[in-house]
């Protein structure tokens, strides 16, 4: 900002300076169109739709805080659908972090044919969708399924996964334990970014390994950590695909995860102002818990060089 | 636990030393058998996908499960692609995907240089602006999108899915704008001095300098799409249009009994495009993994 107040107090690199400032805008311009197009108009017709009623063939009407209202005190389905994504995130993502980073520090340990298993690992991650969920359904078939098949081998008879209340969450869980690859990677990549020098300061100090994992990469990575546990809440409240294509929500609305509930009110039953309500309030939700987890983050991130400002 | 031999103090006594490099074999040996098993139990789910696409309709329904069929029933590919239109999915979702890997790089080329190399008033705010889009839920824009494209009338046309990415897409610009930063400043200057304008800088010095960050993006941009599932899902009405994730999950609720062996080989199918081009590009993709991973 500096340098352009400087180059504009001189009248002959002014124009210069314009002429960089008209090339920027030339260069944006399709991200600053796309923003407008794209996000900021849509983000402005969602809040007004959030206060209509819209079902596409009549034109909107004006309803006040009807949806809000109804959608916070009158419709068990919205409790429910944030209690599925509740749970389903307080399993998916601890899990999923402490498995990706305990399998991190074992490959950090130069061990052979690392760059192949790391392959084998990340495999699933770039499979993602449609053929993935027709997969695990297939897998978790109680009856004929490779899974329940392998428990009846050691003598346990298997839940009936997706056709069970109770089992369907677990069962979202484990698949998605299956695609840690990417988040192992990136705490791979971590791992090895911390400096040496660190480690051998501690050993001088008369580390342990114990001591030195906790004083040293613990600190050095709660950042990535950090960063993934964000990512993990925005994406549970996005979770669609699976659960449109698995369950549909089923059985008894025990798999009727956020955004798929969104979609089949906008999709489904045509509410479309319904919809941009549950928009909003997920938007706040995620907000909230973006927010508490940036805020309550220099009680446990380290950032080098002091505080950090929150990842970006 | 990450304990490496070389931080040894090389002074330390020979004794030390001894002791505690067995303890270090040991336990990198106790990790390679655990990251061996994880390696195993993550590939049975594709072992299982492809012993079930070559089964026999009778075999698929064996209990206890043959992981090697009586007769490997290749045939099951042939009829997957009759019961379903699967040629014509896998050359709309190649369309698609084609003309989206375009317009996300073009876009998002341009957008990532005016970020890095060009002043302008405001663009801190604007960039700040573009990061925060990354962490909006798309849910937020989904229904006003929807109703403009239905305004358009591109309502089951393959628009929605693809003009939407000649707009520069937030992930790969950030991505992009990083690494322009890093292309010395002094290369710019040098093809000022020989007469180039902003344009013959991002043409001549900055693209020819990101094909390692562009393929990232290109590879990033293809598998989104190639995947995607929601989109296709809202705008597609008519059957010959679908694409591949979209004509499979019509697979699965048209038919009463799964035939799980055609599905599982549709599947197959499925996947190959994106597995080609990742173990082509492994370094490539995991590289940008991890560099929008660890931007914290």
């Amino acid at each position: 900002m500096a340098r352009i107040a400087n180059a504009r107090s001189s009248p002959r690199r002014g124009s210069l300076a314009r002429r960089e400032e008209l090339a920027f805008y030339l260069f944006a311009s399709p991200w600053l169109i796309g923003f407008i197009i794209w996000i900021a108009g849509p983000m402005v017709i969602s809040l007004l739709l959030s206060f209509a009623d819209y079902d596409i063939i009549t034109p909107p009407s004006f309803s006040g805080l009807d949806n809000y209202v109804q959608l916070l005190t009158n419709d068990d389905l919205v409790w429910q659908s944030l209690k599925v994504t509740g749970l389903y995130s307080l399993g998916a993502i601890p899990l999923g972090l402490i498995t990706a980073f305990v399998l991190a520090l074992l490959m950090n340990q130069k061990v052979r044919g690392i760059a192949g298993f790391r392959t084998i690992y990340y495999m699933p991650a770039v499979i993602a969708g449609v053929p993935v969920a027709l997969l695990w359904m297939w897998i978790l078939n109680p009856d004929f399924g490779i899974l329940n098949n392998a428990l009846a081998f050691v003598g346990i008879t298997g839940p009936k996964w997706l056709f069970s209340e109770s089992w369907v969450i677990p069962a979202f869980v484990l698949m998605s334990l299956w695609t840690i690859g990417a988040p192992m990677i990136i705490y791979l990549a971590g791992l090895q970014g911390i400096p040496q020098h660190l480690y051998e300061a501690a050993e001088l100090d008369g580390a342990g390994p114990w001591s030195k994992f906790t004083h040293v990469t613990i600190p050095m990575i709660t950042p990535i950590i950090f960063f993934n546990a964000i990512i993990g809440v925005i994406g549970s409240f996005q979770i669609f695909t699976p659960a449109y294509v698995m369950t549909n929500g089923g059985p008894a609305n025990a798999s009727l995860f956020y955004g798929l509930y969104l979609y089949n009110n906008a999709f489904r039953y045509f509410k479309m102002g319904y919809a941009s309500a549950l928009a909003w309030l997920m938007f706040f939700i995620i907000l909230a818990l973006s927010l508490l987890v940036v805020r309550s983050s220099p009680y446990w991130v380290y950032y080098e060089g002091g505080r950090g400002d929150g990842g970006i | 636990m990450a304990t490496d031999v070389s931080t040894a103090p090389a002074t330390g006594a020979v004794r030390l030393l001894g002791r505690k490099s067995v303890r270090h074999s040991v336990q990198i040996g106790v990790s390679a058998v655990i990251i061996a098993i994880g390696a195993i139990v993550t590939l049975i789910p594709l072992a299982w996908m492809l012993s079930t696409s070559v089964k026999s309709n009778g075999e698929v329904f064996l209990v206890p499960i043959r992981w090697i069929p009586s007769k490997i029933v290749l045939s099951t590919y042939v009829q997957a692609t009759q019961t379903i239109p699967f040629l014509i999915y896998a050359v709309n979702s190649a369309h698609i995907t084609l003309l989206v890997v375009i317009g996300t790089v073009v876009s998002s080329s341009l957008v990532a240089f005016a970020f890095a190399r060009l002043r302008a008033r405001g663009r801190d705010l604007m960039f700040l602006a573009l990061l925060s889009t990354m962490m909006l839920p798309a849910e937020v824009t989904l229904v006003p999108t929807y109703l403009i494209f239905k305004a358009l009338g591109w309502v089951d046309t393959y628009n929605p899915l693809i003009v939407p990415s000649y707009f520069a897409d937030a992930f790969s610009v950030f991505l992009l704008r990083q690494f322009y930063m890093t292309i010395p400043l002094e290369l710019d200057d040098a093809a000022k001095i020989d007469g180039s304008g902003y344009t013959g800088i991002y043409w001549r010095i900055i693209l020819p300098l990101s094909k390692p960050a562009l393929a990232t993006v290109a590879i990033f941009a293809f598998f989104n799409s190639w995947n995607s599932f929601e989109g296709p899902l809202i705008y597609l009405n008519t059957m010959t249009k679908y694409t591949i994730p979209v004509g499979l999950n019509f697979f699965l609720t048209e038919h009463g009994s799964t035939p799980w062996n055609q599905m599982m080989a549709a599947s197959v199918m499925a996947m190959i495009p994106c597995l080609i081009v990742f173990f082509f590009a492994q370094r490539t993709f995991i590289q940008g993994t991890v560099l929008t991973g660890l931007k914290g």
